[in-house]
C-alpha cells in the first residue's frame, strides 16, 4: 500500500496517482476508525465515516502541519467543530505521526486522553471541541490573528450540517466576511442526517449555499466523498479574494459500509462482532477493486 | 486601622482606569488586542479604538462570537481582553468561557463591565448576580473583582502578563482609594487588608469593600474593631488569610454585589467549615428574589449593603 507522508503535494507524484493513493488511504482510515470504535465500544461511527475523505485530503494534501511544525506560529490550523467525530481525526493524526497509533487502544478508557471529543491533551489537536457551534468563532479569531500578523497560514474548520442551527455559527459567519477572512475555509460535512432524523426534518438549513452567500461567503458545493473533487476544491482556495470560503461537502453518513450508509442508527452505533467482520470485508473488497 | 485611611474622595470608575491602563500598555505591547461587542462606548474604549485600530476587533452584538474569537486570537499568542457587559458575557457566552477559554486553556482576559447591579434601574436583564457562582464552578479561570482604582490598575497590568484564563469585573461608579494596612501589594489570590481589628472580620469584594470600610469606622466608634479585607480574587481564594482572620476575630461577615448563592460568602463558608473554623458567620449580598428596582445605591441600601446594614449585622453576630 502506498503511504502518504507529510505535505508533498507540490513535489509529489502527478494528481492521478496521488488520487489513487488518497483513495487507498481513505479506505484504510475507515478500517481503523471502525477498529477503534469497536475497541472503545463507543463512537460516532456514521459521521466519522462521512468526513473521512475530507480529513484525508486535508491532512495529506492541504494542511501545512506536521508533528514537527505543530507549535510553529506559521502552521495551518484545523479546528474540528463537529468534535464528536473524533475517531476520524484521531486515526488521521496517528497516521501523520502525531502520536503512536497504539495509543488509540485506550480510546474512551479510564484516564485516557483519547476521549470522545478532541482535546489538546492529544498532540495535533488545536482546540477542545465537542459542544457544537464553537469551531467557527474560534477559527475566525485564529484567522484574524493571521491577518493581523501578516502570516500566510490558513485556517480550516469542519462543521456538521446538524450543528448549523447553533446561532454562534452565524455570528461568526458574519464576522468572517466583515473582516474579509480569505485565509479561512469552513467545510460543512453535509451528510443530511443527525441524531434524531434527516436534518431537513429536524431543522432545515437549505438552501445552505444561499445562506452562506448572503452572509458574504464564497461557496463551492462538491461531493465530499470524492477525493478528486475535494482536492480540486481545496486547490481553488480562496474561492474569492477577500471572502471566506465554504465547501459544502455532500457526503454519505456511514460512507463505505453498505448497511450503515444513510442509516440513522449508525449515528453512534457500535458494530457487533459480525457486523464488524462484514464491514472490514467490504472495505477489503473496496481496496482490491481500486 | 481605619483611622489611617485618608483618601475618601471618589476618584474614577474602575472601568475608566481599566481603559486607561490598557491604552498605556498597548503603546509598547502590540500583542494586546481588545475585542468588543458594540461595547466600546460602555467600556470607555473609544479612545483605545481610535489610537490602536489595529489592536481592536469589533464583533457587533454577538457575545458568543466575542468569546470564541477571543479564544482563537489568544491561541495565536495575542493578549486578548474580551470586553462586554458582565450580565451578557457570563450568561449568554458562558459555554464559550467554559469550553473555548477555560477548558481549551486559551488565556483570554474576560472583562465583565458594568457588573453586579451597576446598571441599576435597567433591571435584572442587565444585572450580573450570577457570575461568581457560574465561573467558580468552572475549572481553570480566575475570578477577580477589584475594589478601587489601585487594584484595577494592578489587576490589568498583571492580567496582561498572565498566561492563563481570567475573569475580571468592574462597575461604573467612581471609587475612593483604599490603602492596605501594610503597604500596597497586589497579587491575584492574595486579599488586601484595608483595616485591622480583632472583633469582626468583614470580607468584601469589588464595590462593596468601601461600604465595608465605612462600617468598620462606624463600629470603631462603638469600640468594635473590625478587620476589613478586599478579597478581590474570589477564585482562587486566599485561604491563608481566611484562616488567619478566623483565628483572630470573633465573627465573620462577607459582602458582595452578587447573589448570596455561590459567590464570595459561600466560598469562604465552605472553606472555613471544612477546615474546622466555625465562627458566627453572615453572608451579605443580593437575596434570591426578584431584585428590587432602583439605582445601584438604592439597591445596595434596600438590601443593607451599606454602612448601616453592615454594622447592624455585625452587632447581631457579636450580640452587642
Ligand atoms: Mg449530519
Amino acid at each position: 500500500m502506498e503511504e502518504i507522508k507529510g505535505n508533498e503535494q507540490l513535489s509529489g507524484p502527478p494528481l492521478r496517482d496521488r488520487g489513487k493513493a488518497l483513495k487507498i488511504q481513505s479506505i484504510n482510515y475507515r478500517k481503523k476508525i471502525l477498529q477503534y470504535i469497536v475497541g472503545a465500544k463507543a463512537g460516532h461511527t456514521g459521521g466519522s465515516l462521512s468526513c473521512t475523505d475530507i480529513l484525508n485530503v486535508l491532512y495529506n494534501q492541504v494542511l501545512n502541519v506536521s508533528p514537527e511544525t505543530f507549535t510553529s506560529p506559521d502552521r495551518d490550523r484545523y479546528i474540528q467543530s463537529k468534535g464528536h467525530c473524533v475517531e476520524a481525526l484521531f486515526v488521521v493524526l496517528a497516521s501523520k505521526g502525531f502520536f503512536p497509533e497504539e495509543d488509540l487502544n485506550t480510546l474512551c478508557k479510564y484516564n485516557s486522553h483519547y476521549i470522545g471529543h478532541p482535546t489538546r491533551k492529544v498532540k495535533g489537536v488545536e482546540q477542545n471541541t465537542g459542544a457544537l457551534g464553537h469551531g467557527l468563532p474560534i477559527a475566525v479569531g485564529t484567522a484574524l490573528a493571521g491577518k493581523m500578523d501578516k502570516k500566510n497560514y490558513r485556517v480550516f474548520t469542519l462543521l456538521g450540517d446538524g450543528e448549523l442551527p447553533e446561532g454562534s455559527n452565524w455570528e461568526a459567519a458574519l464576522s468572517a466576511s466583515h473582516y474579509k477572512l480569505d485565509n479561512l475555509c469552513a467545510i460543512v460535512d453535509k451528510n443530511s442526517l443527525q441524531i434524531t432524523a434527516p436534518t431537513k426534518d429536524v431543522m432545515n438549513s437549505d438552501p445552505m449555499d444561499k445562506k452562506f452567500e448572503a452572509f458574504g461567503w464564497a461557496v463551492k458545493e462538491i461531493n465530499g466523498n470524492d477525493i478528486d473533487e475535494l482536492v480540486a476544491a481545496f486547490d481553488g482556495l480562496p474561492f474569492e479574494h477577500g471572502k471566506p470560503s465554504v465547501i459544502i461537502a455532500h457526503t454519505t453518513k456511514g460512507k463505505g459500509i453498505s448497511y450503515m450508509e444513510n442509516q440513522l442508527k449508525w449515528h453512534h452505533g457500535v458494530p457487533s462482532k459480525e457486523e464488524y467482520a462484514l464491514a472490514q470485508q467490504e472495505l477489503d473488497e473496496q481496496l482490491l477493486n481500486l | 486601622m481605619a483611622e489611617q485611611i485618608n483618601t475618601d474622595l471618589p476618584y474614577k470608575a474602575n472601568l475608566e482606569v481599566f481603559s486607561e491602563v490598557l491604552q498605556r500598555l498597548a503603546v509598547d505591547d502590540k500583542q494586546i488586542v481588545v475585542v468588543t461587542s458594540d461595547s466600546r462606548g460602555s467600556g470607555k474604549l473609544v479612545p483605545f479604538g481610535k489610537q490602536f485600530p489595529e489592536q481592536h476587533v469589533e464583533v457587533g452584538i454577538a457575545e458568543q462570537n466575542l468569546v470564541g474569537v477571543a479564544a482563537g486570537l489568544a491561541s495565536c499568542g495575542k493578549k486578548v481582553f474580551a470586553v462586554s457587559p458582565a450580565c451578557f458575557l457570563t450568561a449568554r457566552a458562558l459555554e464559550q468561557i467554559k469550553n473555548d477559554v477555560a477548558y481549551s486553556d486559551n488565556p483570554v482576559k474576560v472583562i465583565g463591565i458594568s457588573a453586579g447591579v451597576s446598571y441599576g434601574a435597567l433591571g435584572s436583564t442587565h444585572h450580573s448576580l450570577h457570575d461568581y457562582a457560574a465561573l467558580r464552578a468552572i475549572n481553570n479561570i480566575m475570578v477577580v473583582a477589584p475594589a478601587d482604582n489601585f487594584e484595577t490598575e494592578q489587576a490589568i497590568e498583571l492580567a496582561s502578563r498572565t498566561n492563563s484564563p481570567i475573569y475580571l469585573r468592574f462597575g461604573k461608579k467612581a471609587m475612593p482609594s483604599l490603602k492596605e494596612v501594610n503597604g500596597d501589594v497586589f497579587a491575584f489570590g492574595k486579599g488586601r487588608i484595608i483595616a485591622e481589628g480583632n472583633d469582626v472580620a468583614i470580607i468584601a469584594t469589588g464595590e462593596t469593600v468601601y461600604p465595608a470600610l465605612e462600617a468598620a469606622r462606624k463600629l470603631a466608634v462603638e469600640n468594635i474593631h473590625a478587620t476589613v479585607i478586599s478579597m478581590h480574587t474570589i477564585k482562587p481564594l486566599d485561604t491563608e488569610l481566611l484562616k488567619r482572620v478566623s483565628q483572630q476575630c470573633k465573627a465573620i461577615v462577607t459582602i458582595e454585589e452578587h447573589s448570596v448563592y455561590g459567590g464570595l460568602g459561600e466560598a469562604c463558608a465552605s472553606f472555613l467549615l471544612q477546615h474546622g473554623y466555625a465562627k458566627p458567620f453572615k453572608i451579605m449580598g443580593i437575596p434570591d428574589e426578584y431584585t428590587v428596582t432602583g439605582s445601584q445605591q438604592e439597591i445596595f441600601d434596600h438590601y443593607g449593603l451599606n454602612k448601616e446594614g453592615i454594622t447592624d449585622e455585625v452587632r447581631k453576630l457579636l450580640k452587642r
